[in-house]
């Protein structure tokens, strides 16, 4: 922690700031579990893809999909549009599948688990046992149980540890599984939509993704169920030079409502580690889901050594009349982020929504926003984006609003203001706006601001010292964002904007 | 790294069918230029910066022919007491201008200059140019340094009486024309420029401004109407300390219009404004791509476009404003807006900050959508029929770029031309 010493010998500092400064900036996450793991040899040819298809007792056709992918990748080329400058990754030096010895039989309930691994979650805040409230939800106590209840489908490495409350969620119709589970249990489902949101050559980091997804989750509503329960996905990295790939399809039936979480951390390594991440979402008439992320992978130290290359593609098609789909995402982690959760606006009176933190402080950098494609008719979106930048980081909105000349009567709204703190920093914002019909209305707003000095000095005046009230102007900046988020995230998400800016001021 | 092969050949052809003009102050320049040409390669559909807007016809070796357009009214500007310089297809005329000699100003030819071995322009001919080509590349700007046959040179060393008036007349349906302005202005001085007409079939123009510490610069351009005309027009604007520079552009008509302006604070306390109002109709493509970059404190940026698109009509805005590092207490401002008449029009617009600095206030808006009906509602609830209600509209929404005009005089001739426009189309 060579910066931080150099902080305490900076004069007119307290020690208690010190700290203070000390323990925020410190990733909280960042321990590693000491476990045997299994290694599939490094790199990717067709060799690896087909034992990832083996590991997972996959049939022959993911088998063949998985190779086309992969035939189609090695012709691809890198994109470099993005605000973002890394290293070049070698993606022959790494592990694209690791899991932990003791999952090669797969346990048949979470009781058969390695108890190492449920504390590993456990020391995460995600305890795995079902029944267990959520550990740090205000008010939790107070509710009734089953409306805190969260099934949670954990994810180490490439593998699914296990999936919690899966019998209560089966009497409700409800499918929730990892996503080798649902190809081996019902191919059906999996044939008719995986690849249908975002198809196999979609972009480099998708075909990539096709090609060597380890695990992730599956999640089927019937028609008219309203999920009994939010459900939830916990991905953790622990092994060294491994690449996590994870897999997400999330079918919301006719009728259906369905609120699906997802967290990340992983341990702090002094190299950079590549996690590439498939999220499709298909939402049918009257159908709505809500997805939301606190991504918290390491960031990378002080010095910007290490992080996650967090390359994401998620997608959500609201292929019916009336679905509604609104992503919620607070972005604090991975040392690059390269994420775009789209909306495509198929249905008629569909909507989508996309609220978004992203807060960038030490090396960061942060290339995230979002795509509106409105095609049908009285489509509506909205797009709430805020973006922090502190220290060295660099934080860029990127979006499209597309309005198709058949989406007659559609509305966008998109606001981003993006929040800088030191003068070393950056804040971006590239929206492209299309328009091709004149019934639809389309407003973009943005500003780029520091924080407010009138504000600062109010706070201050009442007795505040200059971190609290940057933090207090910064939740309140914050505060349309954060609204969005489901219960078990609204405390969590909160401490998040404190932490990463804290320290910051000065 | 070697071009796509389609750019290659594309610019290669290009390169074949122009002729340098050599020797002269301006020599080492144009090969400059023509270096840059070869490096970068002229546009294509594939580059980013062109996704909105097809640069083929205006790469191309013979660009399409244009039918000359009379469209029965005086020419713009034609009640004001000015200087005119005319050309005609590119060519100048000097029968048809006035004598260039004015008290404040020295108004020089491009191809007077040219065969000189030291003059002023040598400083600034390319050198803005060539700073305007990073961070995104502006081949068709460096086509025309290499390659300009003609312009002005004007050094503003006071306060003239009057203002400059480049008229470009069209006259030829085969004209593919490329002008080359330089502009110097003084420290103190204060000038006001105007540019009307279609000029040619195909017009590559580019003007480099250079604004010294306290010179005031202000251009009124109305581009011409001629209907199937081609317009690529560059403005390169480096301003200095207390400077200002303020730009206005009409464009009513035209198939293809890309106007590109590049603006550079290097001086503190400096204000610049870049407006620009459009009508289009039909097959009309107007394109207006703006790059402000703020490299010193406490200046402020005004970008103000306005569009309103019928029958199919198609509106392109891509503004950004750069803050670099230190450029602290820095006001930018952006606004596009269009207004579409029908369904069939379209607009595409890509806002864009990026900024390095923290103390700083930046806001970008963009705005999209049909006549407002309440409007219109309240104005035929008070006896006005709908098509004149349209206008008024029309015209209320298009006022907020006019206003960006300093000259009360200049503004209401603008505004008058809209509205006869928008009269002979109900």
């Amino acid at each position: 922690m060579a910066a931080l010493d150099q902080f305490e010998a900076k004069e007119g500092v307290d020690q208690e700031t010190v700290d203070a400064v000390r323990e925020v900036s410190t990733y909280k996450y960042g321990w590693e579990t000491d476990i045997e793991m299994e290694y599939a040899p490094k790199g990717v040819n067709p060799d690896i893809v087909r034992l990832i298809s083996e590991k997972n007792e996959e049939p022959e056709w993911m088998t063949e999909w998985r190779l086309q992918a992969f035939e189609r990748w090695t012709g691809m080329v890198e994109p470099d549009w993005a605000m973002v400058e890394y290293p070049e990754i070698n993606f022959q030096d790494q592990y694209y599948y690791a899991r932990p010895k003791s999952m090669e039989e797969k346990p048949k309930s979470l009781d058969e688990v390695d108890p190492k691994l449920l504390a590993t979650y456990e020391k995460l805040g995600i305890p795995l046992k079902e029944q267990m409230i959520l550990a740090g939800v205000e008010g939790a106590e107070d509710a009734p149980s089953e409306g805190r209840k969260v099934a949670v489908d954990a994810v180490f490495d490439s593998v699914s540890v296990g999936t919690t409350f899966q019998d209560e969620l089966k009497k409700a119709g409800v499918i929730f599984c990892s996503i080798s589970e649902a190809i081996r249990e019902h191919p059906e489902l999996v044939k008719k939509y995986l690849g249908t949101v975002v198809p196999v050559s979609d972009n480099f980091y998708a075909t990539l993704n096709s090609a060597v997804f380890s695990d992730g989750s599956f999640v089927y509503v019937p028609p008219g169920v309203r999920c009994p329960m939010e459900l939830s996905t916990y991905f953790r990295i622990n092994a060294e030079n491994t690449g996590q790939f994870e897999r997400t399809l999330i079918i919301a039936d006719k009728g259906s409502y369905v609120s699906y979480l997802e967290g990340c951390t992983a341990p702090q390594r002094d190299t950079a580690q590549l996690h590439a991440a498939v999220v499709e979402i298909i939402v049918e008439e009257d159908a709505e889901v809500k997805y939301s992320t606190v991504q918290n992978w390491f960031p990378g130290d002080e010095n910007g050594k290490g992080g996650i290359y967090n390359f994401v593609t998620k997608r959500a098609d609201c292929r019916g009349d009336r679905a509604k789909v609104m992503w919620t995402q607070v972005e604090t982690g991975s040392a690059v982020t390269w994420k775009y959760p789209s909306c495509i606006l198929r249905g008629e009176e569909s909507q989508g929504e996309f609220y978004s933190i992203a807060i960038a402080n030490n090396y960061q950098q942060a290339d995230t926003g979002t795509k509106m494609i409105h095609l049908g008719k009285n489509t509506k979106s909205r797009i709430v984006s805020k973006g922090i930048s502190a220290g060295k980081a660099q934080n860029t909105y990127r979006g499209l609003v597309s309005m198709h000349p058949k989406a007659k009567n559609s509305r966008n709204y998109t606001q981003c203001d993006s929040l800088l703190i030191g003068d070393k920093c950056g804040a971006h914002t590239v929206p492209y706006i299309e328009v091709k019909n004149n019934s639809s209305r389309c407003e973009h707003e943005a500003t780029t601001s520091k924080v407010d000095d009138d504000q600062l000095f109010y706070c201050r005046q009442r007795g505040m010292d200059e971190e609290e009230a940057v933090a207090l102007v910064v939740n309140g900046f914050c505060k349309d964002v954060l609204q969005a988020l489901p219960m078990e995230f609204a405390m969590e998400a909160q401490q998040l904007v404190a932490i990463s800016l804290e320290g910051s001021v000065g | 790294m070697a071009l796509p092969e389609l750019k290659q050949s594309t610019t290669e052809a290009r390169l074949a069918a122009l002729s340098l003009p050599e020797g002269g102050c301006l020599d080492a320049a144009r090969r400059a230029a023509v270096a840059r040409v070869q490096t970068m390669g002229l546009p294509d559909r594939r580059d980013e910066y062109w996704k909105y807007t097809r640069p083929d016809t205006l790469t191309a070796v013979q660009g399409p022919t244009a039918a000359v357009f009379d469209s029965g009214e005086a020419p713009m500007f034609d009640t004001f007491d000015r200087i005119r310089i005319v050309f005609v297809d590119g060519v100048f005329d000097a029968d048809a201008s006035d004598d260039l000699s004015l008290e404040g100003v020295s108004i020089e030819r491009l191809a007077e200059i040219q065969g000189k071995d030291i003059h002023w322009a040598k400083d600034i001919y390319g050198v803005l140019e060539a700073r305007g080509q990073t961070p995104v590349q502006r081949p068709l700007a460096a086509l025309n340094t290499a390659f300009a046959t003609d312009g002005v040179v004007i050094h503003v060393t006071g306060t003239p009486s009057k203002p400059i008036n480049l008229v470009y007349r069209h006259e030829n349906e085969s004209s593919d024309a490329i002008l080359h302005h330089v502009i110097k202005v003084d420290s103190g001085a204060e000038a006001t420029i105007l540019e009307n007409g279609p000029a040619a079939s195909r017009f590559n123009k580019a003007m480099e401004i250079d604004i010294a510490d306290n010179g005031t610069l202000h251009l009124v351009r109305a581009q011409g109407r001629d209907h199937e005309r081609r317009a690529a027009t560059h403005l390169f604007a480096r301003l200095g300390r207390e400077s200002v520079f303020k730009s206005f552009t009409l464009t009513v008509n035209g198939v293809l219009t890309r106007n590109e302006a590049v603006v550079e604070f290097l001086g503190d306390d400096a204000v610049a404004h870049v407006a620009g109002a459009c009508v289009g109709d039909g097959d009309f493509h107007h394109d207006d791509t703006v790059f402000v970059t703020h490299d010193a404190v406490n200046c402020e940026s005004r970008q103000v476009f306005k569009k309103v698109l019928r029958n199919g009509a198609t509106g392109v805005f891509q503004g950004k404003i750069l803050v670099k590092e230190g450029a602290q207490k820095t006001d930018g401002y952006q606004i596009s807006q269009s207004l579409l008449l029908d369904d069939d029009s379209q607009f595409l617009a890509k806002p864009e900050l990026e900024i390095y600095a923290d103390d700083v206030a930046c806001s970008h808006g963009s705005t999209s959508g049909a006549i407002d009906e309440d409007g219109l509602f309240y104005l035929r609830s008070r006896g006005v029929p709908e098509s004149e209600a349209t206008d008024l509209m029309t015209l209320a929404f298009l006022a907020e770029a006019v206003a960006e005009i300093e000259s009360d005089e200049i503004a209401a001739s603008i505004n008058d031309r809209l509205y006869g426009w928008l009269a002979r189309r109900r």
